[in-house]
């Protein structure tokens, strides 16, 4: 067999299909709360103490750049549990074929990007 | 000949199962304590308080948050098996994961029962 070489990809045609996009922003999500863990754990701590750290962590959660950051570390919260969910749904055999690992991946961005919205309004 | 090396998975269907038990015990959590903020007409310092007064809760926070640090332990090696391939650099980010993951288990059990 003879096979032509070399071969030429057309580069600018192939791109990530969706499920691998949800699968690395899955992980990139992940590692961004691994990141936000001391925040989150420090926020934990401030909100329980005392009456003087709650209110502390309030005025500081007022602030446009905090509620920014926290919307960032629940919009990774959002994906990786929606994302999890669906790999969980894989594990039990939900999600069988191609249509259905593609709808999924859309099911997957579109609930915890609205989530997101929802919450923001709320922190807003 | 198995060719183990020390900064690898090791367990792979333990792993496996861990990160998946751990999740569904973060998912229970996560949608229990949602449903129970969403439910209160307005949250402050004293609901929120009373909440984790409750010695049922707490366990259940802290056994969200030890689920939490070892799906987090298993994540990052992952990452870290995937895109540090030098056994040195890898054994120092895997030492100083697991280190912070232990202090994080300790200043944990401080939030939830030193106040």
């Amino acid at each position: 067999m003879n096979k032509k070489r070399p071969k030429h990809l057309a580069l600018h045609r192939i791109k990530l299909p969706l499920p691998g996009f949800v699968s690395i922003l899955h992980r990139v999500s992940g590692a961004l709360l691994f990141l936000a863990l001391p925040a989150l754990l420090w926020m934990l701590q401030y909100s329980l103490r005392s009456i003087e750290t709650y209110t502390q962590l309030m005025e500081v959660l007022a602030f446009p750049l905090a509620k920014l950051l926290l919307l960032g570390v629940l919009w990774s919260f959002l994906h990786h549990f929606c994302a999890g969910l669906r790999y969980l749904a894989i594990d039990l055999h939900f999600i069988g074929n191609l249509a259905q690992a593609r709808s999924s991946s859309w099911a997957v961005m579109a609930v915890s990007l609205v989530l997101t919205v929802i919450a923001g309004v709320k922190l807003w | 000949m198995v060719n183990r090396v020390v900064t690898g998975a090791h367990y792979g269907i333990r792993d496996w199962l861990i990160q998946r038990v751990t999740a569904v015990v973060m998912v229970v959590y996560s949608l229990a304590l949602a449903g129970y903020l969403l439910w209160q007409p307005y949250l402050n310092y004293n609901i929120w308080t009373a909440l984790f007064s409750n010695l049922a809760v707490r366990s259940f926070s802290l056994l969200f948050l030890l689920s939490l640090f070892y799906h987090a332990w298993i994540g990052v090696r992952d990452i870290v098996m995937d895109y540090v391939k030098p056994p040195g650099i890898r054994l120092v980010i895997h030492v100083l994961v697991i280190l912070t993951l232990l202090l994080y288990t300790i200043w944990s059990v401080q939030i939830l029962w030193g106040m």
